[in-house]
């Protein structure tokens, strides 16, 4: 142990493969493990779904008109929402696929729920560019087949790319969070003594037996799945950021941008999985799983691709002047440090740049207070960079007619809040219903750490406050 | 191992409980040093070196991951040639009809979209799931083979079945309990 100060462990207090079973299947199979907490909460998830569903309605009633999006700001809240939504996904995919591949074991405890965190992401994110094309009953369009006008979809066009490239990554994400949780599922049917729970998980369990010969292939497909989830993620965002990056607007037209919107999506969806881990944990009395080290652990990832991030703003700010473009140029002096939106840009490299870098101290990455102050910090941090990428870019353009500010009306920021509130739902009902921590892979960690010394005695967890 | 169901009565397996996975890895390997083929392994995790000291080998399941990963790009890149190129040639912005760099996103999505549904089908195929009904289920306690107890099943159709020696052999390992299961 390197680090004296944070000594916790990444499984703490007699852990059995019994009390494994108990913790973190008591929270599916009993419903007294939910209190009125959890139903307030699903109450606020299902109002934001409403206003979700309103604002969508009342859109395509009315069309896109209600929203603040028009010429030049073509794009404003819902292309900004869309990235922003894609990259709190990706921290889960990182975590199950990469982690996984690094061989990094702690992430067993904190996979399962990152990863149902990515697909609900994912789902929000969705919603927003097939609203934008404001006829969503064509959005089948944007799908390669035989038609009657016999046209094809530009395949040179990055916004095609962005189609294949998050439907691949919809469809990746939910069969490995699916594959992943057969063997949990075995395991409920085989605890559960409720006869209506035991036949649901019987059929989703689909007859797993745990044999050695299921496990074998098992485990080539897992890290086989990781293996290619983990070039996808990467992919997913890069492309996302060509939407940007292959134009000739100011300020998108930078060859930075793939590894900087990876950070960033990284960074985001991090600061996502600790705002999400400190209340579970706490209510439902996981600490022994979801120990202080793996908060200390995620917060020095948010504070690494944190420092990527920083790195980039640096660049961008370095090209705009280096690249001897004059609208580059303006853009940076006008729209970024001063003019109508430069409080947006001083507030992302606050929240960015600056608040993260408590994490260099020991103490701030174990308390939780400090966690989700600077978690909810990024989060903010990181809807204002795709704000200012987005409609500040395309407000300081090339001709003076483009200079007109944007404004998103009350429909932009309702469905915002709205499928907010619906990621609110969804993982609500994912904690009530389905196992948020791997237990068979929590199971392995705990057999692989016993016998190691450093990871089962002679050490106190960390005082929390 | 295909079983055979067509007569659902009698003797499946001989099935030995453990508590840990290193005496199934020992037993599984003594077992199989005894000369006993048609046996499992049931464990609530995978454990690394079981298949080894169990003696089961298989590679289909990557073999079938390459095979449509590049099925996935053959297909990706040949749809955009056919539609860009032949059905429809349009010219982009003064870009070759077969523009190269701008049809590798596709095509690199597509391999990984055929690739990874191939390897979780393919896991489900070779392993003959769904399948909602076993004689494994029957054995003693097998309820906790997917909670904290590891099993040994040796199936009644090997050619060298023979229940003293079975028994014998898990109980040496360290066996809570030998019993019989049927179909």
């Amino acid at each position: 142990m390197a680090d004296k100060r944070i000594n916790d462990l990444f499984i703490t207090g007699d852990q059995t493969y019994a009390t494994i079973d108990q913790s973190v299947g008591r929270l599916v199979l009993d419903p007294k493990a939910h209190t009125t907490n959890w139903f307030k909460w699903l109450v606020v998830g299902v109002m934001g779904t409403g206003l979700m569903m309103f604002s969508i309605a009342w859109l395509l009633f009315q069309g896109t008109g209600i929203w603040g999006n028009n010429v030049p700001a073509a794009w404003g809240f819902d292309i900004v929402n869309f990235v922003w939504w894609i990259g709190i996904g990706h921290a889960g995919t990182l975590i199950s696929a990469i982690l996984l591949l690094l061989r990094q074991q702690w992430r067993n405890s904190i996979n399962r729920f990152s990863e149902a965190m990515t697909i609900f992401a994912v789902m929000c994110a969705g919603l927003f560019p097939l609203l934008h094309t404001g006829r969503p009953w064509n959005d089948f369009w944007l799908f390669p087949y035989p038609n009657i006008l016999g046209m094809w979809p530009q395949f040179r066009s990055p916004l095609l790319w962005d189609v294949f490239a998050v439907s691949t990554y919809f469809s990746v994400s939910l069969v490995f969070w699916f594959v992943g949780l057969i063997p949990d599922f075995a395991n409920l049917r085989d605890r559960s003594t409720n006869k209506y729970g035991k036949l649901a998980f019987a059929l989703l369990a689909l007859g797993w037996r745990g044999s050695n010969q299921h496990w074998h292939r098992y485990e080539q497909m897992y890290y086989l799945l990781a293996g290619l989830s983990a070039p996808l993620v990467l992919s997913v965002h890069s492309i996302v950021s060509f939407d940007f990056a292959i134009s000739i607007v100011p300020g998108w037209n930078v060859t930075v941008f793939p590894p900087y919107f990876v950070a960033g999506a990284v960074f985001a969806g991090f600061a996502m999985v600790i705002i999400w881990a400190i209340p579970l944990r706490k209510y439902y009395k996981l600490e022994h799983l979801i120990t202080n080290r793996h908060l200390d652990w995620m917060a020095k990832i948010t504070l690494a691709t944190g420092l990527i991030v920083c790195y980039g703003y640096f660049l961008e700010v370095f090209f705009q002047w280096y690249s001897g473009n004059p609208y580059e140029f303006r853009l940076l002096t006008n729209t970024r440090f001063s003019g109508m939106y430069a409080k947006f840009y001083w507030a992302l490299i606050v929240c960015n740049g600056i608040i993260p870098q408590i994490f260099w101290w020991n103490k701030a990455r174990t308390n939780v207070w400090s966690l989700m102050i600077v978690s909810i910090a990024v989060s903010i941090g990181m809807w204002l960079e795709r704000f200012v990428i987005i409609p500040m870019s395309l407000t300081s353009n090339y001709l003076p007619s483009s200079n007109k500010p944007y404004y998103p009306s009350f429909w932009d920021f309702g469905m915002f809040a709205g499928t907010l509130g619906f990621f609110t739902m969804l993982m609500i009902l994912f904690i009530r219903f389905l196992p948020m921590i791997n237990i068979f892979e929590v199971k392995d960690l705990l057999y692989k750490f016993q016998g190691k010394k450093e990871y089962v005695e002679g050490q106190l967890p960390v005082e929390m406050n | 191992m295909a079983h055979d169901f067509s007569d659902p009565i009698g003797l499946y397996a001989m099935v030995g409980e453990f508590t840990t996975p290193e005496q199934l890895k020992s037993v599984a390997e003594e077992a199989r040093h005894a000369g006993f083929k048609v046996m499992d392994a049931y464990s609530p995790f995978p454990i690394h070196g079981l298949s080894e000291a169990i003696g089961f080998r298989d590679t289909k399941v990557p073999w079938t991951v390459f095979i449509f990963g590049l099925l996935g790009v053959t297909l990706g890149y040949s749809m955009q040639f056919y539609t860009s190129v032949i059905d429809y040639p349009m010219n982009v912005g003064g870009k070759p009809m077969n523009s190269i760099p701008a049809f590798i996103p596709v095509a690199y999505e597509c391999t990984i979209l055929f690739a990874a549904f191939s390897a979780a089908i393919g896991m489900f195929v070779y392993n003959r799931l769904p399948m909602p009904y076993h004689p494994i289920f029957n054995a003693k306690n097998f309820e906790r083979a997917s909670q904290d107890r590891f099993f040994l099943a040796v199936e009644a159709s090997d050619p060298n079945y023979d229940p003293e020696a079975i028994e014998k052999l898990m109980k040496s390992n360290g066996a809570l309990e030998v019993s019989t299961c049927d179909y």
